[in-house]
């Protein structure tokens, strides 16, 4: 059993791992960090470089619970790469963050949050900064 | 007087409100193409030619001029914020550009890229208003059989000179003039090469080749070759520059001028090689060469300078003489086709208001393209969020629906998918792009000269030397294309007289 949490280098993806971490020490489970990119731009922001990464390590070894980091580009969305994961690890919960958007935004862009709390196979955790 | 006079008319056409609308579309989307990298200049204004038939030629004109200079920006922001050259000629700057960002000094790599590239495109563009009406005069009064050996040197030296290996780009020529045969004889009226199908006899229209090998082409290219990468842009300020760079600045700025110019005047000159040589001339002039491959700002200011001023240089023999030095120009003299304007020598007397207005225009461009991307880039930058896949469906849709508006035929669209398919082959196959376009757009002129030089001299090919350009030029011909085999001759020499040497003492010693 794991709890797994989407993770991205913002204030959102903080507030996501923050909450994430709780949870993994109070139910005693392995917590698994996803950070993924769908990886056809030639920039994206949300995938963490080298150096964010090792940030994301010390966190995690601070904070003293059982994890693992999962940092691919396999050419599939966030959303799906979460799920698959989740249902790999045998998640009992999954944690994302959620951020603002406008009306319109939500029209342009599809939702990572959304798809993952609709196709999730366990309780999810949506939190905000 | 009288040219300085021309060019003010140019400014009062160029400066109307309309037109500086278009100069403004044109630099937007040459600074956003320039960015990106895969897309440039030459497959824009290829994906535009069939958009602008219902505008003035005039104002199509000024938009393709500020896509031009627009990609010699844009290319060095990817450059130096993701040491991916947006462009072929910011190779260069990658060098030095990204790792004055690392250092943190990616503001002012970008200030003195932008203020470079303002410094080396006004210059350039004064000197293509001095030497373009001399070069014209010059041209008037050649006969055909002249124009006809210059074009054919053109031919060449893009072909032989530029590029890895001369074998796939004359393969690459070869292609070109085949596709550029398609069609009715313009002289006696057979059918060439139409494979007896009605719709070929007007031959292939040059919009469709463009967008096919430029557009559908490269498209195909990255699907098949789609790299998941997530790379971080280098966050930057405001670009500024201090007391300290503006003076390690200036004279990078004025010799890649010098380099540029002259280089993208030349048929087989193009910018990659004057950036480069800006570079290796600024790195043994520098009073500081260890800081070479450190992030140097000479190593920006130089080059980036020489890519813009050799735009310029381009655009000399382009409107002086029809002759296009490389891919945009080329398409660039496909649009002035396209308008019914017959380019060479005689566009200054005939369209005087169109050539100036548009010389005109660079001088507009410029300006805002300083003032677009010396604030902007970090948001320029931002277009590299795009996923590519697409940013390709776009320009794919673009193409079809530019291939078929030219002349409402489906049957266009065939040759769309044939000629992308071949644009495809040729890029997996390493045979350079450049020398098929110039060879579809070149080569109906090319014969047109050669025919009437020869219907001149009643069909004696001795025709083709009555002029003495023509035989200076086609000594400059002949050592082109002999330079490999002499200097393969040269190098043997002396191993062939160490051998002489040897027999004779062979002989001596008996």
């Amino acid at each position: 059993m794991s709890v797994v949490v989407g993770y991205v280098p913002t204030r959102e993806g903080e507030t996501a791992l923050d909450h994430a971490v709780r949870e993994a020490r109070s139910r005693g489970v392995r917590l698994v960090v996803v950070n993924t990119s769908r990886g056809d731009a030639l920039v994206d922001e949300r995938y963490a470089d080298d150096e964010q990464l090792a940030a994301l390590g010390s966190t995690l070894a601070d904070t003293g619970v059982d994890h693992e980091v999962v940092h691919t580009i396999r050419g599939r969305d966030a959303s799906e790469e979460i799920l698959s994961v989740a249902r790999e690890r045998r998640a009992e919960l999954v944690v994302i963050g959620l951020r603002r958007r406008s009306p319109v935004g939500k029209l342009l862009l599809g939702s990572t949050a959304q798809r993952v709390l609709l196709d999730a196979p366990c309780p999810v955790l949506a939190v905000k900064p | 007087m009288d040219v300085w006079s021309s060019l003010l008319d140019g400014f009062a056409t160029a400066a109307t409100p309309a037109n500086l609308l278009y100069a403004l579309v044109g630099v937007l989307l040459g600074t956003a193409v320039g960015v990106l990298p895969g897309l440039g200049p030459a497959m824009t204004v290829a994906l535009l030619l069939p958009v602008t038939f219902a505008l003035e030629p005039a104002s199509a004109f000024i938009m393709f001029a500020g896509i031009y200079y627009g990609g010699m920006y844009g290319g060095s922001t990817t450059s130096i914020l993701l040491n991916t050259p947006g462009e072929s000629s910011s190779v260069v700057t990658a060098i030095e550009g990204h790792k004055m960002a690392k250092a943190g000094r990616a503001a002012q790599a970008l200030a003195t890229a932008a203020i470079g590239s303002f410094i080396a495109g006004t210059i350039g563009t004064v000197l293509l208003v001095v030497f373009a009406p001399v070069v014209v005069k010059f041209a008037v009064s050649l006969g055909n059989p002249s124009y006809f050996a210059i074009m054919v040197l053109s031919l060449l030296a893009v072909t032989a000179v530029l590029g890895t290996s001369r074998l796939r780009g004359f393969c690459a020529l070869g292609l070109g003039l085949t596709v550029g045969l398609v069609g009715a004889d313009p002289v006696t009226g057979q059918q060439r090469l139409t494979f007896g199908l009605p719709l070929l006899v007007d031959g292939i229209d040059i919009v469709v080749v463009a967008v096919a090998i430029f557009a559908v082409g490269e498209a195909l290219w990255v699907a098949a070759h789609l790299r998941r990468t997530a790379a971080h842009v280098i966050p930057v300020g405001q670009p500024w520059m201090g007391r300290e760079d503006w003076k390690r600045s200036w004279w990078p700025w004025l010799r890649g001028t010098a380099y540029g110019f002259p280089f993208g005047a030349l048929p087989a000159g193009g910018a990659e090689i004057p950036t480069f040589l800006s570079y290796v001339t600024e790195k043994r002039l520098s009073k500081r060469p260890e800081e070479f491959g450190h992030g140097a700002i000479e190593g920006v200011a130089g080059p980036e300078a020489a890519n813009n001023a050799s735009a310029a240089g381009t655009l000399v023999p382009m409107l002086s003489l029809g002759l296009p030095t490389n891919a945009t120009a080329a398409v660039m003299l496909a649009a002035f086709t396209q308008y019914g304007i017959q380019p060479g020598p005689l566009l200054f007397d005939r369209e005087p208001q169109l050539v100036w207005a548009l010389i005109a225009s660079l001088f507009i461009g410029n300006l805002l393209l300083l003032l677009i991307n010396l604030p902007l880039a970090p948001a320029w930058a931002k277009l590299l969020q795009i996923p590519r896949p697409y940013l390709y469906a776009g320009i794919v849709f673009f193409a079809t629906l530019g291939a078929y508006s030219v002349n409402l035929q489906a049957f266009d669209l065939g040759i769309l998918l044939v000629l992308g398919l071949l644009g495809f082959l040729m890029r997996r196959y390493g045979l350079p792009i450049l020398p098929l376009i110039l060879g579809v757009i070149l080569g109906p002129r090319l014969e047109k000269q050669l025919r009437t030089s020869l219907q001149l001299s009643d069909g004696h090919v001795s025709g083709l030397f009555t002029e003495p350009v023509a035989i200076v030029v086609y000594v400059i011909v002949a050592v082109v294309l002999l330079w490999p085999l002499a200097r393969r001759l040269v190098r043997r020499t002396p191993a062939a007289g160490v051998g002489a040497v040897e027999e004779r003492e062979k002989v001596e010693a008996r």
